[in-house]
C-alpha cells in the first residue's frame, strides 16, 4: 500500500483554508443518520465527541475510566500555547509553527504543524467561552508565560493544573451533549478490537470492567483517542491505566505505526526509590527557570553524599559542577527536555549521581531563595514543592530536590494522513494516539494544543469529507465481521485466563521496562538494541508460558486487563526497539550515540532519513514491514539544533 | 525508618448485590517510602502468586489529581492526612506494627462495585443535567474579549479544582454531595460566561443530586476537612443563595434550553 499524506497544494499558509473548502459536506439532515465512535475521552476524545455531536451525529464515546474527566490529560501541569501574540513580543502563526518544527528536529510535517499553530488561537477562545479559568492579568486579561525555552511569552495556563482545568472544559461539553442524548457514553468499558468490513472501520469490540461482557458496537467510522504509550517503560509519569491496547489492536488489523521509538523522556521527575514503585511523578519544567541543576564534581564527594555522610549543603560552590551552565551557556538551565535529560544520565554513567540508588542530579533553589526570598519561591512554585515533600519526605526549601529523567510523552503512534485518518478508512487516530505534530521531540505546552486541534478543529471538518463519499446507509451489524472479531476477542481472552504459570504479569511488565529503559531509553546503540531484541522476545515466550492470571471473565478482574496491556506492551516494545535500530541517525529524543556532533549533541542525518517510518504489521512474531513517507521541507532550512 | 509490618482489616465484597465483609491480611516489609496504592500492589501480587482474588480499588494517575482512587482508611476518606489523596498517602504516615482499617467509600449513592470500588456515576449525571456554559465549538468570541477580575478568575479556579473523587460524601454523615455540586455551580456563578444559565443550571443541578438520593447538609463541615483539594463552604453558601433566588424569583428559568 502506497503512503499518501494527502498534504493540500499550495502556499503553506492558504492549504488548511483550501482543504476546508474542497472537503465535502454532510448535509445537517443527513448527518443524525451517521454513528461514530469515539475511543478515549483525554482532551482529544472529548472535544471530538463533543463537537461532533453539536454537529448533529450520534456518537458512542468510550473510556476505561469510571468517568470521561478522569482521562490523563487532567494531569498536564504546565499550559497550552496559542499564537495570539496578546503580549505583543513578536509572535505569529508562522514563529509557533517554525519552532514546533525545530522542536521536533525536522521531523514532522510542516502541513500539519502549521495548521495546528493556526488552530491554536481558536482553542483559547473556545475554552474561555465554556469557562475554563485561565490565570488573567489585573485588567482581566488573560496572562501569559515563557515557557520550555520559547523565547516568547505563548503559554496560558492555569495554575499547575491546565490539563485538569481544559479537560474539565472538553468534559462539560460532552456532558452537554450526553444530557442532549447525542452522545451515549460508556464508562468502565475496554476496546479490545476494531472491526473492518470490507477493508473499512466499521465498529469496536469492546469489554465491560465490571461485568466481562464482551459486546460489539457498530459506527459509520472510529475515532481512537486513547492517548500514548509511555507505560511500556512500566515506569513513566503516565497514569496506571494508560495502555497502547486499542492502538496495538488496530495495529495488528493494519493501521501503521509511525515513529515507534520517538519517545520523550522529561529531565525533572521525582527520582525512583525502589522496586516497588508503580509510577513516577513529574515535576513542572518551570521550575528550571530559578532552580540550578548540578552534580558533585568528583565521585569522591558524590559517594560520600550517595552513603549520607555529606549533605548537599555541605558542598561548596567550586565543588559542584552546574554542568547545564557549563555546557550551554546561553541556555543554561533551560533547554530543551532532550538535551538536559541526556546530560543528567552522563552525570549518572560517571558515577556522579546522587540520592541513596545513585540515579539522581540535584535541582538546587538555593540561589533563588536568597535573590527573591522564601515567600516569593513559594508563591511561584509552592504547589510543586508541597509535591516533593509529600513524596520524598524532604523539604526542597532547605535542601536542594533531587531529580532524575523519566519516560513522559510519547511523539510516536498511529500513522495518519492530514485529515487524520490512518490507511485504513474510516479509522482515524486524534492526540497523542497518532504520530503528526511533533516530529521526534515535543515542545512544553504543545501537548494539550494538539489534542484539543485535533478534537474541536480538525475532525469536524475532515471526517465529513469520508462520510460523505460512504454515505448514510447504516451499518450492517449482521454482517460476519461483527461476530468473526468478537470471537477471536474472546478466544484471545480465554487465552490469558488460561496461564497459570508462577510469575505476575506485573513482573514481566517490570522487566519489559527495565530492558527498555536500558536499551531504548536516553541513548541507544546498534548493539544494545540488538541485545534488547533478543530479551524482548525471550521475555514475551516466558510470558505465554509462565505468566499467572487469576479470576475469570465475567467479573471485575483487574489481573486479566493488565494481562492484555502488558501482552501489547510486549509486542509493542520490539517495534520500538526494530524502529530505533532501523533509525541511525539521532534526532530529537531519540539519540544514537554512534550518531553525534563533536560537542555531543544529536546529529541528524537528512540525506537518509528525513522520512516518517510506517511499520506494517506482518502477523505474531514476524517482523514487521517498514513504508517510508519523505518529509518535504518547501518553508523551513532544516539546521543543527543548537543551544550552545 | 526501616521496613514495617502492618495488619490490614480490608472490605472485600463481591458486589453490590452480595453482602460484604472484613478480611484480615498481613502486609509485611513494608518500606515507608511506598505510596498507600503502592502497598496494596505489593499485598495483591502475593495474593495472586496464592492464586488469591487480589484486592479491588480505584485508582489511576497516581498523583493526586484524576479523582479515581478513594479509600476510607481508619475512618478518614484519603487518610490520616489532610489535603491529599489516598495516592499521595505515603506508609511512613503509619507505625510499623499498626493496624489499618480499609473500606469502599459509604454512601447509598455510591454502591459498592466490588471490594473497595464504588460507582460514583451519579457525579456525572449531576453535571450532565446543567454543569455547562451552552456554548459549541467555534463562533465564541476572541479570548481577551471577555474581561475577568483577576480575584475572580482565582475565586472561579479555586472551585474549579474539584476532583469529583467523592471523599465529601464519604465523610458526611448524611452522604451529601453539596460540596461537590456547590464547587461547580460556584466556579459558573462567578465567571461572566456563566450568568446566562446561572438560575436555571443551579436548580438543574440541585434537582438531579436529590434524585440521586444524596442527603441534606447539616453543615458540621466535614467535608471541607476532608476534601483533597481544600474546596471550601463557602462554596455551599453560594449555591444556597443562588439556589434561594432562583426559586423564589426566577423559576421560570429552570425550564430554559
Amino acid at each position: 500500500m502506497s503512503l499518501d499524506a494527502k498534504i493540500p497544494e499550495g502556499p503553506l499558509a492558504e492549504k488548511w483554508s483550501k482543504h476546508k473548502f474542497n472537503l465535502k459536506l454532510v448535509n445537517p439532515a443527513n448527518k443524525r443518520k451517521y454513528d461514530i465512535i469515539v475511543v478515549g475521552t483525554g482532551l482529544a476524545g472529548a472535544s471530538a465527541a463533543a463537537t461532533l455531536a453539536e454537529l448533529g451525529y450520534n456518537v458512542k464515546a468510550f473510556c476505561f475510566q469510571d468517568s470521561p474527566r478522569r482521562a490523563h490529560s487532567i494531569a498536564a501541569q504546565g499550559g497550552i500555547n496559542a499564537a495570539k501574540n496578546y503580549q505583543n513580543d513578536g509572535d505569529s502563526v508562522y514563529r509557533l509553527f517554525y519552532d514546533t518544527i525545530k522542536g521536533g528536529d525536522f521531523r514532522a510535517r510542516e502541513a500539519n504543524v502549521y495548521r495546528l499553530a493556526e488552530v491554536s488561537v481558536n482553542i483559547i477562545d473556545q475554552c474561555v467561552a465554556q469557562g475554563v479559568p485561565f490565570a488573567r492579568e489585573y485588567g482581566g486579561l488573560l496572562d501569559n508565560r515563557s515557557f520550555g525555552g520559547a523565547q516568547v511569552s505563548r503559554t496560558f495556563y492555569a495554575r499547575g493544573q491546565t490539563g485538569q482545568q481544559l479537560l474539565l472544559g472538553a468534559y462539560s461539553a460532552l456532558n452537554r451533549q450526553i444530557h442532549h442524548g447525542k452522545v451515549k457514553m460508556y464508562t468502565r468499558t475496554e476496546m479490545l478490537d476494531v472491526v473492518l468490513v470490507d477493508g473499512e472501520a466499521r465498529g469496536i469490540v469492546t469489554r465491560s470492567l465490571t461485568t466481562g461482557a464482551i459486546e460489539t458496537h457498530s459506527g459509520h467510522a472510529v475515532l481512537l483517542c486513547t492517548g500514548g504509550y509511555g507505560n511500556v517503560f512500566y515506569l513513566s509519569t503516565n497514569a496506571a491505566g494508560s495502555n497502547v491496547t486499542a492502538a496495538w489492536r488496530a495495529h495488528k488489523r493494519g493501521a501503521y505505526f509511525g515513529n515507534p521509538c520517538y519517545t520523550q523522556i522529561h529531565p525533572t521527575c521525582i527520582p525512583v526509590t525502589g522496586d516497588h514503585q508503580s509510577k513516577l511523578t513529574l515535576m513542572s519544567e518551570s521550575l528550571r527557570n530559578d532552580g540550578r541543576v548540578w552534580a558533585p564534581k568528583t565521585v569522591e564527594t558524590a559517594e560520600k553524599l550517595r552513603k549520607g555522610q555529606l549533605k548537599a549543603s555541605d558542598i561548596k560552590d567550586e565543588d559542584r559542577d552546574y554542568f547545564l551552565e557549563r555546557k550551554y551557556p546561553a541556555f543554561g538551565n533551560l533547554v530543551p527536555r532532550d538535551v538536559a535529560s541526556r546530560n543528567a544520565k552522563e552525570m549518572v554513567d560517571e558515577n556522579r549521581g546522587v540520592g541513596a540508588s545513585g540515579f539522581a542530579v540535584f535541582l538546587d533553589f538555593s540561589d533563588a531563595i536568597k535573590r527573591l526570598g522564601k515567600d516569593t519561591v513559594a508563591a511561584k512554585y509552592g504547589n510543586l514543592f508541597d509535591m516533593y515533600y509529600q513524596i520524598t519526605d524532604e523539604d526542597p526549601y532547605t535542601q536542594p530536590m533531587r531529580i532524575y529523567p523519566a519516560v513522559h510523552y510519547t511523539m510516536g503512534g498511529l500513522w495518519v494522513d492530514y485529515n487524520l485518518m490512518t490507511n485504513v478508512p474510516g479509522l482515524y487516530a486524534l492526540g497523542e494516539c497518532n504520530f503528526s505534530d511533533h516530529g521526534a521531540n515535543r515542545l512544553g505546552a504543545s501537548a494539550l494544543m494538539q489534542g484539543l486541534a485535533d478534537g474541536y478543529f480538525v475532525i469536524p471538518y475532515t471526517i465529513g469529507d469520508y462520510l460523505a463519499k460512504i454515505g448514510p446507509k447504516a451499518v450492517d451489524t449482521n454482517h460476519p465481521a461483527f461476530e468473526e472479531t468478537k470471537q477471536s476477542v474472546l478466544a484471545y481472552v480465554n487465552k490469558l485466563l488460561a496461564l497459570k504459570g508462577n510469575k505476575t504479569v506485573n513482573e514481566y511488565h517490570r522487566e519489559l521496562g527495565h530492558i527498555m529503559w536500558e536499551y531504548c531509553g536516553m541513548a541507544r546503540t546498534e548493539e544494545g538494541l540488538t541485545k534488547a531484541l533478543g530479551l524482548i522476545q525471550a521475555l514475551r515466550a516466558d510470558f505465554w508460558v509462565n505468566a499467572k492470571v487469576v479470576g475469570e471473565n465475567e467479573e471485575v478482574n483487574p489481573a486479566l486487563e493488565k494481562a492484555g496491556r502488558v501482552a501489547d506492551f510486549l509486542e509493542l516494545g520490539e517495534l520500538m526497539v526494530r524502529d530505533a535500530l532501523m533509525r541511525k541517525e539521532s534526532c530529537g529524543g531519540h539519540f544514537r550515540l554512534e550518531s553525534q556532533t563533536p560537542d555531543g549533541e544529536a546529529l541528524r542525518d537528512d540525506e537518509h532519513f528525513a522520512f516518517v517510518a510506517a511499520w506494517e504489521y506482518k502477523g505474531d512474531n514476524q517482523p514487521e514491514e517498514l513504508h517510508k513517507e519523505a518529509l518535504e521541507f518547501e518553508y523551513v532550512h532544516l539546521t543543527q539544533r543548537n543551544y550552545a | 525508618m526501616g521496613n514495617m509490618n502492618l495488619t490490614l482489616k480490608v472490605w472485600r465484597q463481591k458486589n453490590a448485590q452480595t453482602p460484604g465483609k472484613f478480611v484480615t491480611y498481613k502486609a509485611e516489609g513494608i518500606s515507608p517510602d511506598m505510596s498507600f496504592l503502592e502497598m496494596l500492589d505489593v499485598v495483591n501480587e502475593s495474593l495472586i502468586l496464592k492464586s488469591e482474588e487480589p484486592i479491588h480499588f480505584d485508582h489511576d494517575c497516581r498523583e493526586g489529581i484524576c479523582g479515581m482512587c478513594s479509600l476510607y482508611i481508619n475512618g478518614h476518606p484519603h487518610g490520616p492526612k489532610r489535603a491529599i489523596t489516598t495516592c499521595q498517602l505515603h506508609m511512613r504516615s503509619f507505625k510499623d506494627g499498626e493496624t489499618i482499617t480499609i473500606e469502599p467509600w459509604r454512601a447509598a449513592p455510591f454502591p459498592v462495585i466490588k471490594d473497595l470500588a464504588v460507582d460514583r456515576s451519579a457525579f456525572d449525571r449531576i453535571q450532565q443535567a446543567g454543569g455547562y456554559v451552552s456554548v459549541n465549538t467555534g463562533g465564541v468570541p476572541d479570548a481577551n474579549e471577555i474581561l475577568i477580575p483577576k480575584v475572580i478568575a482565582d475565586e472561579a479556579f479555586n472551585s474549579a479544582t474539584c476532583i469529583g473523587c467523592g471523599a465529601c460524601v464519604a465523610a458526611c454523615k448524611n452522604a451529601s454531595a453539596m460540596l461537590f455540586v456547590s464547587a461547580k455551580v460556584s466556579q459558573f456563578a462567578m465567571l461572566p460566561q456563566g450568568q446566562t444559565e446561572r438560575w436555571s443550571r443551579v436548580q438543574k443541578m440541585v434537582a438531579q443530586m436529590d434524585e440521586e438520593g444524596f442527603g441534606n447538609c447539616t453543615n458540621t463541615g466535614a467535608c471541607e476537612a476532608e476534601c483533597p483539594k481544600e474546596i471550601q463552604l463557602t462554596n455551599i453558601s453560594r449555591m444556597n443563595n443562588d439556589y434561594f433566588s432562583a426559586k423564589l424569583f426566577r423559576e421560570e428559568h429552570a425550564h430554559e434550553e
